[in-house]
């Protein structure tokens, strides 16, 4: 009982985790602008993040050792309290909830220490931080909420903060389809995930209609409760339906992937925390907090892994051939997103959200990478002008070199576990043309990473050495970046399959015992569903053949790059594009996915609103409609009033009116 | 229960009764002779000098209605004088209370001059 | 014993402070010290109410039905102790908005205090009756109280008119109140109101006296809450009365009928099982939900053809009576929380919007036409700001408390099946969102009037603040409101 007590207590903890950076927003909102010393608001900011760091470890800590096996939900202010719909701000303990406000708190923190490094002499220094610890408040909220409501508003949060911060420098011109400045990228992320929201707000009233309730756990044991009452209902997979629609504008998946590459308008760090590391994965996050949902809707199930396994490859394609160090980076997160919708389809949860955990470790610390590049560079983008870097800026350069090695899969590198866990997953529950189109995929990945690496750091200097003078950034960058480093190397050990692992342990992958009781009652539907017995626990000869062909993968891709683009005049390359110029074009354009949606829905909208809505509908129909009904209230009004006479005799007469009707009312009811 | 009701009807019985009956008795009863005099509105002996449809000073009103205030209090305060050994002090304290109340609104009505005729 | 008489402390404070105010008034003819003393006595009728409201209850449950020096006649604690307390702040905001008016429109009299003790009194009385009788007594000594004070401009004609025009009306009133009090006894044989309930759940009543009491009783209190069709004076008597005490009459008075409606039909329309009483309930309740219906649709039509800003809160009152009538009709827990809700968010808007009034006002009346607000948010930012809050809280509008208070009172009528009433209540809003949106509309977006207003604040500063404070933490914090409420019912 007490230790019970105890436990409970140290939980009320979890509230202070999204409060204190919403403190720090608030100091650096109000009164960021007569801070005049950077390092003091980059030390408020900074603080904001590693004190919920901090406390997040230590409820990680208390979850281990207790083994808590059901969330423990902390109310902390009920806000309306109606028969059934009851609105409040509660946060839920549980292992998901905690691990992904350490991911979001930890490389947080990091790219935060980067960020008073990077930002160094901005003229907006305290606002960016300001946005930073809004957007950490919010995304936090997301994670630990303990309802749909709260995590909608949180969702709805870094929506917004990611909007301010794509157009943080929002006097810049940005190049892309139809935008020109960087405010036209913000505008385009937000007006794209709003279509997203849509769907997940429809899938919020479902869901109340359904089971009466917004909260996780009350709508996760009603629907696992229901013994298969549930299982494939046409209901059940349009609310999935539905959040996974909000889940494609979130992270960024087909049909909604297009604004991802258009938000690396902002700050590079921002493209790190927010469209790399953590916002973007808040889509899995969502799916995986449902997963008893998304496990009774197979259907979606499959829906899932195919936009997934689709988004993966073509973002994949696309990246092969882009020369802007930040786009080539942006469409590989595109395509990584991919890689765990694909696990999440397939049901193996654990699996994708430990890719989320390592990539945002290795995606973290390529975008920091090629932000201390662009910062070195004097803010050029164009890898095709730059070259040879590796002497200049050493440590950026080993770092971005084991990210790169991470991404690829290169055996005992954090990445190598969590996709070949992804990609086992899919083969073993018998999908295996998904591994096959995965396996290119992560080919291509190989290919363009070390494409990039090569075109940057490698080669001959191809930019101008009067104008530009590469530099190694100063530490608050590199040290983020050597710690990333460290986690991109060895986060993977977290997670290591039963098949390698079997030696030392009968439960060597740490992160799914841990994560286990999150995804028990999913796992559970699935292998009721199917009629397999969890396969777990037994080492299958294909796992380690697949495992090599995965890594002969990687490494062809490696050579491949190394190859093509080791000769100065890059003739393989060059050639290929010239010979498979409708392809390389298509590549180019990505898929002219952008225009596409242009000719399609946005003109015919735009078009459609001016000539018919704005100048037929509204003008004629609505507004003749509102003032008709204007003039008749008021006429209504004035005859009314006629009533008012302002003799006190008609009153009475009035009322003595009212009270005989009444009162015949009620004697023809006797 | 309706028997408790039976007093109450007698006494309005009565009233109306007793009322209607004399009003009639003296309509049919009394001689009818009239005069001019007898027309006009009788003001104790003395010729009237204008219209009787005339407003009276509020200060009649205002002493009429204190009146009454102050008279109604006998009303409790008899039946409280006749019982005051089996009300105890329980109906003592109720009765100081209540006269207190009426000797407040009482120094209000003087103090305001509402009883000073000038 | 001792504990009765804490629980009577608010009730026993309130009447020394109303006897002391008048006699003082006789004695000292000092203005300032009525005024000061009629504050200290609201102050203090507050904190001993707090004390009441946060008296465990558990001494409430050990106190004994029989002894009581009160006989059971008053009901403690609870809703009956947070309503002294919102009566009394009522009662504050007014006295302290009222001096800087009251001295500069018309000669000050002290006793124009002690007259809002005594209506403060009443209103407590009512919330803390459970007998028909004290209810009664409460609402005469409010109503009386409310005569005098409309017609407090001795010298203005519309002044007396509104005083003459609501003590005729109210007198005719009052008598179908009696009268279906008298009904009530001899259907069910007791005032106490638990009696009755308990004999009504028993079946020891007359059907058809119970019937025309309960009518009767509802066409009384009807008019007190002004609701159609005895709502016809409340124009003319708001408009006609001192500003302030028209906002205190308009918002705490109704707030308090109101009360008087929940504790009257609270008990005699119990939920039971008894076919002859369900359909008795639904007799009322249909009765009640139709005047709710043309109250809201009547005040909101005539509201719109004003131009005087007085008159069109006035107008407006009543379609709030309407809207308030809807948890009456309603009869569910809900309901009654959102009556409670919407009483306290309509005190501090209607209170509010009246102060802002009573600030701009000059020489009886002059001042207030809606064309007089133009362009106020240059001249007076401030007020314009305070004033749009207000009417936005008045419209429904989140995050202000009259849009959870609507919010609860529409959810309630669509449990107790009144869906028609909802939806009723739905469009007499939105009609009224253009004439609240219309002050807005003048004073932000045309052009300010050749000679500008003068603003003249005074002590008014507080309760404008005590009300757009409110109005925004009940608005963004609704349950701080609505837990408590809903542990009354």
């Amino acid at each position: 009982m007490l230790e019970t007590l105890r436990t409970i207590d140290m939980y009320d903890m979890i509230k202070f985790i999204p409060l204190i950076p919403l403190i720090g927003f608030l100091i650096l909102g109000l009164t960021g602008k007569y801070i005049k010393k950077e390092a003091v608001i980059g030390t408020i900011g900074s603080l904001a993040v590693f004190i919920p760091f901090v406390l997040s470890i230590i409820l990680f800590i208390d979850i281990v050792k207790q083994h808590i096996t059901s969330p423990v939900i902390v109310p902390v202010y009920t806000w309306i309290n109606t028969g059934q719909l009851s609105i409040s701000i509660s946060y839920q303990v549980d292992q998901l909830s905690i691990l992904f406000s350490l991911i979001i708190t930890g490389v947080g923190f990091l790219i935060h220490i980067y960020s008073i490094g990077y930002m160094h002499g901005d003229r907006s220094f305290s606002r960016f931080f300001a946005y930073l610890n809004l957007f950490i408040f919010m995304m936090l909220n997301l994670v630990l909420s303990s309802n749909f409501l709260l995590t909608f508003l949180g969702w709805e949060g870094v929506g917004l903060c990611s909007y301010l911060l794509i157009g943080f420098w929002y006097d810049q011109k940005f190049e892309g389809t139809r935008i020109t400045w960087t405010g036209d990228a913000a505008n385009k992320a937000f007006i794209v995930n709003r279509i997203g929201d849509f769907g997940f707000i429809i899938a919020m009233f479902l869901i109340f209609l359904t089971f009466n309730s917004l909260d996780y756990q009350t709508v996760k044991e009603a629907a696992a409760g229901g013994a298969f009452a549930y299982y494939n209902t046409g209901i059940l997979t349009a609310i999935t339906l539905l959040m996974f629609l909000g889940c494609t504008g979130k992270s960024a998946q087909i049909p909604l992937a297009v604004w991802l590459p258009d938000a690396m308008a902002g700050p590079t760090p921002v493209s790190a925390l927010i469209h790399a590391a953590t916002m973007v994965t808040a889509g899995i996050f969502l799916i995986a907090r449902n997963s008893v949902l998304f496990a009774l809707a197979p259907d979606t199930m499959m829906v899932v892994a195919i936009v997934g396994l689709a988004t993966a490859f073509f973002a994949a394609t696309i990246g092969l051939v882009q020369n802007d160090i930040k786009k080539v980076l942006a469409y590989s997160t595109v395509s990584q997103l991919g890689f765990m919708f694909i696990a999440l389809g397939v049901g193996a949860f654990t699996a994708g959200v430990f890719h989320v955990m390592t990539h945002a470790f290795f995606k973290g610390l390529l975008f920091l990478g090629a932000g201390s590049v662009i910062h070195g560079m004097h803010h050029q983008q164009n890898i095709k002008m730059m070259g040879g870097l590796k002497k200049y800026m050493p440590v950026t350069y080993i770092t971005f070199f084991v990210a790169t090695l991470a991404i690829s899969g290169i055996p005992f590198f954090s990445g190598f576990f969590s996709k070949d866990e992804i990609l086992w997953s899919a083969f073993s529950k018998g999908h295996w043309i998904m591994w096959l189109i995965g396996a290119t995929a992560a080919f291509f990945t190989a290919f363009y990473m070390f494409r990039l690496l090569k075109l940057t750091f490698h080669g001959e200097e191809r930019f101008d050495p009067h104008h530009v003078h590469p530099h190694e950034s100063p530490k608050t960058m590199t040290i983020p970046l050597i710690i990333l480093a460290v986690l991109s190397a060895l986060g993977g050990f977290l997670g290591i399959p039963y098949a390698l692992g079997s030696w030392f342990s009968a439960h060597p992958n740490l992160l799914e015992n841990f994560l286990d009781p999150v995804f028990e009652d999913a796992q559970k539907i699935i292998s009721t569903a199917t009629m397999k017995v969890s396969s777990g626990n037994e080492i299958h000869f294909q796992e380690y053949l697949l495992m090599l062909i995965s890594t002969g993968i990687a490494l062809s891709g490696i050579y491949l790059a190394n190859k093509f683009y080791s000769d100065a005049l890059w003739s393989v390359p060059r050639a290929l594009a010239k010979n498979f110029r409708g392809t390389y074009n298509l590549l180019f354009k990505k898929y002219k996915l952008d225009e596409f949606y242009f000719a399609t829905v946005v003109d015919p909208c735009i078009e459609t609103s001016r000539s018919f809505l704005w100048k037929i509908f509204d003008v004629k129909y609505i507004d003749g409609l509102v003032n008709g009904l204007g003039r008749t209230s008021m006429g209504i009004g004035e005859t009314v009033r006629k009533l008012q006479t302002g003799i006190v005799q008609n009153y009475a007469v009035i009322m003595t009116g009212g009270i005989i009707l009444i009162l015949f009312w009620i004697f023809i009811s006797l | 229960m309706t028997l408790e009701y039976i007093p109450l009807v007698f006494m309005l019985v009565f009233g109306f009764g007793i009322a209607t009956v004399f009003m009639y008795l003296s309509e049919i009863l009394g001689a009818k002779r009239s005069t001019k005099e007898k027309n006009t509105t009788y003001e104790s002996g003395m010729t009237p000098f204008k219209t009787a449809r005339d407003r009276f000073s509020v200060k009649f009103y205002l002493v009429a209605m204190l009146f009454l205030v102050f008279d109604i209090e006998i009303v409790f305060m008899y039946p409280w004088a006749v019982q005051f050994k089996q009300l105890g002090s329980t109906g003592f304290i109720a009765m100081m209370l209540f006269i207190v109340l009426l000797l407040s609104g009482y120094i209000y009505v003087i103090k305001k001059g509402a009883l000073k005729w000038d | 014993m001792g504990i009765e008489l804490q629980y009577l402390l608010p009730i026993i404070t309130i009447s020394f402070f109303v006897v002391t105010a008048i006699v003082f008034d006789a004695l000292l003819q000092n203005k300032i010290f009525s005024f000061v003393w009629s504050i200290i006595g609201l102050i203090v009728v507050i904190g001993t109410a707090s004390y009441t409201f946060v008296i465990p209850s558990l001494e409430l449950m050990n106190l004994s039905k029989e002894g009581l020096i009160t006989k059971n006649m008053v009901f403690f604690g609870g809703y009956a102790s947070f309503f002294d307390i919102v009566f009394a702040g009522a009662g504050l905001m007014t006295i302290l908005a009222s001096r800087v008016y009251i001295k500069r429109e018309y000669k000050e009299l002290n006793e124009y205090y002690s007259l809002i003790l005594i209506t403060v009194s009443g209103m407590m009385l009512i919330g803390h009756s459970n007998n028909l009788l004290i209810l009664f007594i409460g609402i005469e000594i409010m109503s009386i109280s409310f005569y005098v004070l409309a017609g407090y401009f001795r010298n203005s004609i519309k002044s007396i008119e509104a005083s003459l025009k609501y003590f005729l009306l109210g007198s005719f009133a009052t008598g179908f109140l009696v009268y279906g009090i008298a009904l009530l006894y001899g259907a069910t044989g007791s005032l106490d109101l638990n009696i009755i309930t308990s004999n009504l759940i028993a079946g020891k009543f007359n059907h058809i006296y119970f019937l025309l009491g309960s009518g009767l009783i509802l066409i009384g209190l009807s008019f007190k809450v002004a609701a159609f069709p005895f709502h016809q004076w409340a124009p003319d008597v708001y408009q006609g009365s001192p500003t302030v005490a028209s906002g205190f009459m308009s918002s705490a008075g109704k707030a308090a009928a109101m009360i008087a409606f929940i504790i009257v039909f609270k008990h005699i329309l119990p939920a039971v099982n008894n076919p002859v009483l369900i359909k008795d309930t639904h007799l009322i309740q249909n009765i009640i939900a139709v005047l709710a219906a043309c109250t809201m649709l009547l005040g909101n039509f005539t509201a719109l053809a004003q131009t005087n800003v007085k008159r069109m809160l006035a107008y407006s009152s009543v379609a709030h009576a309407g809207y308030l009538l809807i948890g009456i009709a309603s009869n569910n827990s809900t309901g009654w929380t959102g009556v409670l809700f919407y009483s306290v968010a309509y005190i501090l808007m209607q209170l509010g919007a009246f102060i802002v009034l009573s600030v701009i006002e000059r020489n009886e009346q002059s001042n207030l036409e809606l064309s007089d607000f133009a362009g106020l948010s240059r001249s007076h930012p401030i007020l314009a700001a305070l004033m749009a809050v207000f009417m936005l809280s008045l419209a429904g509008i989140p995050p202000f408390a009259g849009f959870f208070g609507k919010y609860y009172l529409f959810v309630s009528a669509v449990k107790a099946d009144y869906v028609w009433l909802t939806i009723v209540a739905v469009i007499s809003s939105i009609i009224s969102m253009y004439y609240y949106i219309g002050i807005i509309l003048q004073m932000y977006f045309k052009d300010p009037r050749s000679v500008a207003l003068e603003a003249d604040y005074g002590l008014a500063r507080i309760p404008l603040f005590i009300a757009v404070a409110g109005l925004v933490i009940f608005g963004v914090f609704p349950s701080l409101l609505a837990d408590v409420a809903y542990y009354f019912f």
